[in-house]
């Protein structure tokens, strides 16, 4: 049987699986912890930042942290959702994110984490970045002005020996995601639709698709960001399954 | 002592533009001119991205008619697909295409005539200028007021039921479209709650077309000689001769009704089509290559519609168009004032157009798509509000945008735009040593006859400082500022 810990999260008493990550545990006890980086079913990196809480007054990432028994944890205070806001305005600012002609704009989770933060201009001056636009392959269409550098490609888009396909290029400031040479070039469309789905921005596209979900069926038309999934239908998923 | 008349901004009109106009010592004008003092640069930033983005993209030129834009540029890449010149799309596809189109000429032409225009035909051109504006309008013609907004509403409502949004929607992807109408949408159309239903819309069409009659009959001399002049005049037509605003051929025809321009495909446009660049304005002036430089500017929009066409393929609008081309006994018209009578006519028109696209089974259809073997060029063109919009791209290799010309309807305007403004600047002007608000704004009631999109009109890029020079009347420099 699981060990179940008890912690609180803004003084709400929770209980989950002992080892499971902050972010999920939050879930299943109906708080939502915004992430960019996480993936569900991907190891997670804790790169991004934008899920930091501050555990027993420690500042964590919360997709990275197991829950522990007795575990003092805040979410949703000035300072943290302050900082969530800095780390997507400095995403922004790093980048080119023009959403009015971006084919992810309603499915793109920077944008909703943008809306659902409020955020109307960013405090940061922007960087206007030179980067390129790699559209050689014959199925993806990689735009590095809208990267964030997640990883994400890396970690969830492998060949079936679990081989990651993409991979970063040179280093610092100039890394780039990119193809792995030989495995880039037998990508199938399976995959290539994948990595279009697990990019979190308009970073990787599937070529001539752009655009064939109209406005009001998109991901966050109907639904904002964060508000996917309550408790209740978490709990009701769970008893249905079980 | 020569003077410099400058009117900035010029109001009422999309985007901003500003009019010089030069005097000499006897009050007499030397010269007038339209300048165009934005830059866009749209052509050369879609250069590298992605060819399925330029709809998207492109229509940010504009937040009154972005959909001309959508559309003309959608028609180009519907070409690179395989979907065909303007033929080879689904009738889904077309047709919700069209509704959107038509929706679009509705509420910017009931913008442009309403808000933009009316107040000049209400209070009269010299009426003070706290009360020549559409809160004037509302205030003291309530009726009117509501049925221009209203009627722009209905347009707009129409666009994002077929783009998905009222400004810059999705809706036109290459080869066809992204969404159909459902039952409840349509249904909201044909018979929704007055006045949101296209029978009213019809209705106040007509209604507006009165209005404009009478006010045609009690101020002739007006309506009929201000900034009155004969020109060229192009649009796009339907193979037979009807009115098509979507697609069609292109025809050109001369003063008298002559065709220049004999019905030709236009993915071929360059061959009949120039581009001249000068160096007081943002502005290209296109012209006939057939005539040349010089002689070969053309009028487009409403009124240049109303003179190519051979008949409108809509009862109401039809019977319209025959009273207004008995007004002129079937020659050509070239009253810049009666470009408002055909606007309203386009109305009309675009009122029954989407009730009748409305009324076809085809706009709930769920074929949307169409693609065939593709190719690295396309043009796109339709019938924009203010007239033909050209759309041009070239792909590479790897789908990536290589080059894109686009020819907007105000360029296409520009020196009929011009010598109106040059036509009523004399025609107000000379002789007065007082310039008068009114006089001034008799300049900008001409420009706003093309209902001109100053805005998405400028091309150059960055090295083009915009330059006021005060000349004498032998061109002699007097002043000079760099803006």
């Amino acid at each position: 049987m699981e060990k179940k810990v008890t912690f609180t999260i803004d003084n709400k008493e929770c209980t989950a699986t002992a080892g499971s990550f902050i972010v999920d545990a939050a879930r299943k006890n109906g708080i939502y912890i915004p992430t960019l980086c996480n993936y569900d079913g991907v190891k997670p990196a804790g790169s991004c930042r934008v899920c930091t809480v501050k555990v027993n007054k420690r500042h964590l990432t919360a997709c990275t942290t197991p829950v522990a028994e007795g575990m003092e944890i805040e979410v949703d205070t000035a300072e943290l959702n302050d900082l969530r806001n800095a780390v997507v305005e400095l995403l922004f600012t790093e980048g080119n994110h023009y959403c009015p002609a971006c084919e992810k704009s309603g499915d793109c989770e920077l944008q909703a984490l943008a809306y659902r933060f409020q955020i109307m201009a960013p405090r940061f001056p922007f960087q206007f970045n030179e980067r390129d636009i790699d559209a050689s392959h014959p199925k993806i269409y990689h735009d590095h002005n809208r990267c964030i550098l997640c990883k994400r490609c890396i970690r969830a888009v492998k060949d079936k020996d679990g081989k990651s396909i993409f991979e970063f290029n040179n280093r610092a400031k100039e890394v780039r995601i990119k193809l792995d040479d030989k495995l880039g070039e037998t990508l199938s469309d399976e995959l290539a639709l994948k990595a279009m789905e697990v990019c979190p921005v308009g970073s990787i596209l599937v070529k001539e698709i752009g655009f064939k979900t109209p406005i009001g069926k998109r991901k966050f038309d109907r639904i904002p960001i964060g508000t996917q999934e309550t408790t209740e239908q978490l709990s009701h998923k769970e008893e249905h399954h079980e | 002592m020569p003077r410099k008349i400058t009117i900035e901004p010029v109001t009422r009109v999309e985007g901003h533009g500003k009019v010089t106009i030069h005097m000499d010592e006897d009050n007499q004008v030397v010269q007038s001119r339209l300048h165009i003092v934005e830059f866009r640069g749209f052509e050369r930033f879609v250069q590298g991205r992605p060819y399925w983005e330029a709809p998207v993209l492109v229509q940010r030129l504009c937040g009154i008619c972005p959909v001309s834009h959508h559309l003309a540029a959608a028609k180009a890449l519907d070409v690179i697909v395989g979907a065909g010149t303007g033929d080879g799309l689904t009738p889904t596809g077309e047709k919700m295409r069209r509704l959107m189109h038509y929706g679009q000429i509705f509420q910017s032409h009931a913008l442009h005539f309403f808000h933009l225009a009316s107040p000049d035909l209400l209070f009269g051109i010299e009426a003070d200028p706290n009360i020549r504006n559409i809160i004037g309008v509302a205030m003291e013609h309530k009726d009117l007021a509501i049925q221009g907004v209203m009627m722009r509403k209905f347009g707009q409502e129409v666009i994002k039921a077929t783009a998905g949004k009222k400004i810059h929607g999705t809706g036109a992807i290459p080869g066809g479209i992204n969404k159909s109408l459902t039952k409840e949408e349509r249904d909201s159309f044909l018979k929704g709650e007055d006045p949101l239903n296209t029978d009213k819309m019809i209705e106040w069409s007509l209604g507006a077309l009165d209005f404009f009659k009478t006010y045609h009959k009690a101020n002739q001399q007006l309506v009929d000689n201000f900034a009155s002049f004969p020109s060229s005049h192009l649009s796009l037509v339907r193979k037979d001769g009807a009115m098509d605003l979507y697609h069609g051929v292109l025809r050109a025809i001369d003063s008298e009704g002559k065709k220049i321009l004999h019905d030709v495909d236009y993915q071929n446009y360059t061959e009949y089509i120039g581009e001249e660049v000068k160096n007081w304005t943002y502005m290209k002036f296109p012209f006939l290559k057939e005539i040349g430089k010089k002689d070969g500017w053309y009028r487009v929009g409403p009124l240049a519609r109303m003179n190519t066409v051979d008949f409108i393929p809509t009862p109401l609008a039809q019977k319209e168009l025959e009273e207004f081309k008995a007004y002129t006994n079937g020659k050509p018209n070239g009253m810049s004032m009666h470009m408002h009578w055909a606007r309203l006519i386009e109305i009309l028109h675009s009122a029954e157009q989407m009730k009748d696209l409305l009324n076809d089974p085809d706009i709930m259809g769920k074929d949307l798509v169409t693609k065939g073997t593709k190719t690295n060029e396309g043009v796109g063109l339709l019938e924009a509000p203010r007239g033909t919009l050209f759309h041009h791209y070239k792909i590479n290799d790897h789908d990536q945008i290589e080059m894109a010309n686009l020819i907007v309807s105000t360029t296409n305007n520009n020196i009929p735009m011009n010598l109106a403004v040059e036509s009523v600047a004399k025609q107000y002007l000379t002789g007065h040593a007082v310039i008068s608000e009114g006089m001034m704004n008799a300049v900008e009631v001409a420009i706003r006859a093309y209902d001109p999109c100053l805005s998405c009109a400028t091309h150059a890029l960055g090295k083009m400082p915009l330059e006021i020079s005060l000349l004498d009347k032998d061109d002699r420099l007097i002043d000079r500022k760099n803006s």
